[in-house]
């Protein structure tokens, strides 16, 4: 699949240059409010019609200025922050309010109540539900819909963290299990963490930058838009062992690690996020610390406060005082040593 | 009750029945139209056709059973085209509803208006994404949203034409049996001596169906909340 989407819009005070490619998986739209998101979303969705551009799903024109397909015609699944169901029918009906036009998905019907474990609510009514369910709703709704591409516009901003941590493995299980690709809108970063392969940034009407989420995570210059704290790249990581005290050891592109209440198998591949404030740097091999994790690695890029080092072909960011830069000398080809002094496991 | 009532004076009581459901629920479709252009459609001409709409609330009642006359008499522009067809308005009981249904027209437009503008077009929106056409939206979404606002339109269209009199009474007369509604029976009994009794029992009686209509209207709205 690919979805390949360029327009220009012009509202009173803000003017839209929008172009970006979405491959497979799920592609995160991210970027502060105002900044154009959802006006790409209704492009995409066929809700508004752009001034000009061109946009195509899978070889398929949905807007190219002289065409125009109607929502109806793009087989595009919305799911929309306020769930927008209808009010006066229950959730099955509402599940079912698309197969007398979209046919294709009526049989999908158990499996989507399964999947999103909508069973107990099918006789009840949107008023009666709770946010989360309201929204596992939508997204059956969505997903029943038989769409080529599920569109999501900040699903989770009107959810508590609570209901936010219980729809999230829903939203994982659809990414992983319904070979679906999906544009996620979200300027949440735990939320892009979580679910994105791909990361498109958009500030003020433009897309200031697209490429995979750990190509973006290990940018010094990127990173920083995610938020200070949250800056830190993703690497991957093998399960190559248990030690006798019960500390798992993987394989990393830079050498390997000990990590500590890992569960799974052998051979099974970690996404390991690691902040850049939890990582000190040394130019000598340290000895006698506390930390099990030091890798040795060469400074790629040193921008701000931020520094990429390399760990084989996969990057990592460490965050550094300025003082720090100039006293050991950090620049581009300094070998140094990498203090992990701890990583978070996501889920894959 | 037929023994309580005078022929006549039971002849009004149907006739306003008849007379009044006939007018509301042959305008209403109509009336659902206009509310949908007046919530929608912006267009050149907006606040024109308003005003056209609501014409019939602002003028004088005689005023427009004057107008309806001369447009639907026989010998009016319409009424002279329509008469070939076998279909007469001027001085018949089909007049009355006319002149019913084109007063109480606003007020219904009115309240459907309020309920059109008050569906969020999101909902109808999502609809779409979802592959439905827009007429299927109109009936599955926005319809059965605004339900409550049409039983409102329709039940305050229903009371406007049980009580027109104006209108009717210039535009088809006064005639026992064929246009003689229950407000002019009431009319034309306290214009004779002794007709106050009659006429308190017609008073009695409308109080009983404006009632009753409402009482059927809040029964339906809240069977709507709860079950439709």
């Amino acid at each position: 699949m690919s979805l390949s989407v360029a327009y220009r819009h012009a509202f009173p005070g803000l003017a839209l240059d929008v172009a970006f490619d979405a491959p497979g998986g799920v592609t995160a739209l991210f970027g502060p409010s105002g900044c154009g998101k959802s006006t790409t979303i209704s492009a995409i969705s066929g809700l508004m019609r752009p001034d000009a551009g061109r946009i195509v799903l899978n070889d398929r024109v949905l807007f190219d200025g002289r065409t125009n397909l109607s929502p109806q015609d793009r087989r595009i699944g919305c799911v929309f922050q306020d769930a927008r169901l209808f009010p006066h029918m229950t959730v099955a009906a509402n599940l079912r309010y698309p197969s007398r036009w979209r046919r294709g998905a009526a049989r999908e019907m158990d499996r989507v109540v399964e999947l999103l474990g909508l069973g107990p609510l099918l006789k009840r009514r949107p008023g009666t539900l709770s946010g989360g369910e309201r929204q596992r709703t939508a997204i059956g709704r969505a997903l029943l819909s038989d769409p080529a591409l599920l569109v999501m516009d900040e699903p989770l901003a009107a959810l508590d963290d609570s209901r936010k941590a219980e729809i999230m493995p829903w939203l994982e299980r659809l990414r992983d299990e319904v070979r679906l690709p999906i544009l996620y809108v979200s300027h949440s970063v735990p939320e892009v963490l979580r679910l994105a392969t791909t990361v498109v940034l958009m500030e003020k009407g433009r897309v200031t930058h697209a490429g995979p989420l750990t190509d973006i995570l290990s940018d010094p210059d990127l990173a920083p838009r995610l938020g200070t704290r949250e800056a830190g790249a993703l690497i991957r990581a093998r399960i190559e062992g248990r030690e006798p005290d019960g500390m798992t050891r993987v394989m990393t592109a830079g050498g390997p690690m000990l990590l500590q209440g890992i569960e799974g198998s052998v051979g099974t591949v970690l996404r390991l996020r690691v902040l850049a404030h939890e990582i000190i740097l040394s130019r000598d091999a340290p000895t006698g610390l506390s930390a099990l994790n030091i890798l040795p690695t060469t400074v790629t890029r040193v921008d701000g406060g931020l520094v990429q080092l390399a760990l084989g072909d996969e990057r990592m960011l460490a965050q550094v005082t300025p003082r720090s830069i100039e006293v050991l000398d950090l620049k581009p080809g300094t070998a140094c040593y990498a203090i992990v002094k701890s990583v978070s496991v996501l889920p894959s | 009750m037929t023994h309580w009532l005078g022929p006549q004076e039971w002849q009004a009581v149907l006739l306003s029945l008849k007379v009044s459901v006939i007018a509301t629920l042959a305008s209403l479709p109509f009336a659902i139209a206009v509310a949908w252009v007046l919530a929608r459609k912006r267009f050149p001409g907006h606040g024109l056709f308003s005003g056209l709409v609501h014409l019939p609330l602002i003028l004088p009642p005689v005023v427009t059973g004057y107008l309806l006359l001369i447009t639907f008499g026989t010998k009016g522009p319409v009424g002279s085209l329509l008469q070939p067809l076998g279909i007469v308005f001027a001085f018949r009981w089909t007049g009355a509803a006319l002149a019913a249904a084109i007063m109480s027209f606003p007020l219904t437009v009115r309240a459907i208006r309020l309920g059109f503008e008050a569906v969020d077009p999101k909902l109808e929106d999502a609809a779409a994404t979802l592959g439905a056409p827009r007429i299927w939206i109109f009936f599955t979404v926005t319809l059965p949203l605004i339900f409550p606002a049409i039983l409102a339109g329709t039940t305050l269209g229903f009371a406007k034409a049980m009580g027109e009199f104006g209108a009717t009474i210039t535009f088809v007369s006064n005639i026992p049996g064929q246009t003689q509604t229950l407000p002019s029976a009431i009319y034309a009994l306290l214009q004779v001596p002794g007709g106050e009794g009659a006429a308190m029992r017609l008073v009695m009686i409308s109080v009983v169906i404006a009632m009753t209509a409402v009482l059927i209207s809040e029964w339906l709205a809240r069977r709507a909340r709860t079950a439709a």
